[in-house]
């Protein structure tokens, strides 16, 4: 079981609240995550990642275990304590705007 | 009895505004999509209860929402809006090439029959077609494409497509309007465009008579004589009275011919009204007097409309889409101001009364009429 943070405004895009519980098949990564929440909330497509090629959108992060994975590639497999569920995988808005 | 919903889209979400006929006693329901900006909010004029919303953000991009039920309840549709093909470059502020890239969806026009259709304007300049309620959007890529593309350029809030005209009377015939590109009519639907702009006159730009590159900010038309086109263009109000063959200014004894919106009475073609804003550096009104102007004349003489507008101490703007009238008998029209205010006359502009005065900048208000 995945747990993931949404930002708030994504949080009532999907229409969540607090954490997002997913289950991903196979090697748990950045992109398996992704599709796993995709898939489960069609609304939050485009809303994290471009919908052609995946890129991440540029305001958006992605920290897990204290550390800041939005530059590691789609693919590299995410911490244990991520794909074990003891750690969260975060994704959050940029600090900025108003 | 017959009443009026007003649909605000805000910097920080969207409201929605619903009276009865007197429309002197209104109810307020919001913000839907809070926290996020609404450029716009349309209603079908085949359905009224089929809305459609822009929501956008810069974290997060485009979302469109759909609404079924007047905007009780709301569903986000699709949001992938690809160009069609190798989208190309159009020209950046500094007049270099610069990628197309989307960024958001400007303006939603609804079909005049099908619900389920609805055209977008977006960012960077493109027209965008859903037929399946906003599911999935294609590219009408004839108009990006047309071949003054490459040399378009952005307007100070972005390059945008702004304003979609869906022409009653003749099927297929439509307009759109590109800041800072100009105005275009297609003739088919879509499937081809040409620039509409001869007539305009523009400062800052290389030829002020060019073909294109004129920061047109908002076309009207009545919808009982289409070949009558009313523009607020960066500076300067004009007409068209051949659906945009050619334009001749009619800004006449306005204070200011700057301003962003242009409207229609609904009974009256020739009644049409502007909100003069001082200048492009100076985003308010003159003399800090927020004055609504009507022409009974389809142009050239203006008279001020003041009654419970602020007179003194008054710098709001007022956006390209947010003025809009509806169609009782006594013609209301309403407009939403970069401070938050909505005001409204049921008297065809000669009294006003603000609705709401403390919401996020209003970016567009459209009215529906109900039966």
């Amino acid at each position: 079981m995945i747990r993931v943070v949404l930002p708030a405004h994504l949080r009532t895009l999907a229409r969540v609240d607090g954490e997002v519980k997913l289950d991903v098949a196979g090697q748990v990564t950045q992109r398996s995550v992704l599709d796993a929440l995709e898939a489960r909330y069609p609304a939050l497509a485009g809303t994290i990642r471009d919908h052609d090629g995946g890129a991440r959108r540029a305001f958006i992060r992605f920290f897990a275990c204290e550390q800041d994975l939005s530059h590691q590639t789609p693919d590299t497999p995410l911490p244990e304590a991520v794909a074990s569920g003891a750690e969260p995988y975060l994704i959050v808005g940029a600090m900025a705007g108003g | 009895m017959s009443g009026v919903r007003l649909l605000v889209g805000t910097r920080k979400g969207a409201f929605v505004l619903s009276s009865d006929g007197k429309r002197e006693r209104w109810a307020v329901s919001g913000p839907h999509f809070a926290g996020w900006e609404v450029y716009h909010v349309k209603g079908s004029p085949a359905d009224p209860d089929r809305l459609y919303a822009s929501q956008s953000s810069g974290w997060s991009g485009q979302v469109i929402q759909r609404s079924d039920d007047g905007g009780v309840t709301w569903e986000p549709v699709g949001n992938k809006f690809a160009y069609d093909g190798v989208p190309g470059t159009h020209q950046w502020y500094d007049g270099t090439p610069h990628p197309w890239e989307f960024e958001r969806v400007w303006h939603l026009e609804p079909s005049l029959e099908d619900p389920d259709t609805v055209y977008a304007g977006v960012e960077d300049a493109g027209l965008f077609r859903s037929t399946d309620g906003g599911r999935q959007w294609q590219e009408l890529p004839a108009l990006r494409g047309h071949k003054s593309g490459p040399s378009w350029q952005p307007g100070a809030g972005g390059m945008c497509l702004h304003t979609i005209i869906l022409d009653p009377a003749r099927p297929g015939r439509m307009f759109a309007a590109i800041s800072a590109a100009g105005a275009f009519r297609s003739d088919d639907a879509g499937q081809t465009w040409r620039p509409i702009n001869q007539g305009l006159h523009s400062e800052g730009i290389p030829d002020p008579d060019a073909e294109v590159g004129h920061c047109v900010h908002r076309l009207a038309m009545h919808p009982s004589r289409p070949s009558v086109l009313y523009m607020q263009k960066h500076w300067d109000v004009m007409r068209s009275d051949d659906a945009g063959e050619s334009w001749h200014e009619v800004s006449g004894n306005l204070p200011t011919d700057f301003g962003f919106p242009i409207d229609v009475h609904a009974h009256e073609p020739d009644t049409i009204y502007v909100v003069p804003i001082t200048s492009d550096a100076e985003h308010f009104p003159p003399e800090g007097k927020l004055r609504v102007y009507r022409s009974r004349t389809g142009g050239g003489e203006w008279e001020a409309l003041t009654d419970g507008l602020p007179q003194e101490h008054c710098y709001v703007n007022v956006l390209r889409d947010a003025m809009t009238v509806d169609t009782l008998d006594s013609c209301g029209v309403y407009f939403g101001t970069t401070g938050g205010q909505v005001y409204a006359s049921a008297d065809a502009g000669d009294s006003w009364a603000p609705i709401v005065r403390d919401l996020p900048a209003v970016l567009s208000v459209e009215a529906q009429t109900l039966p």
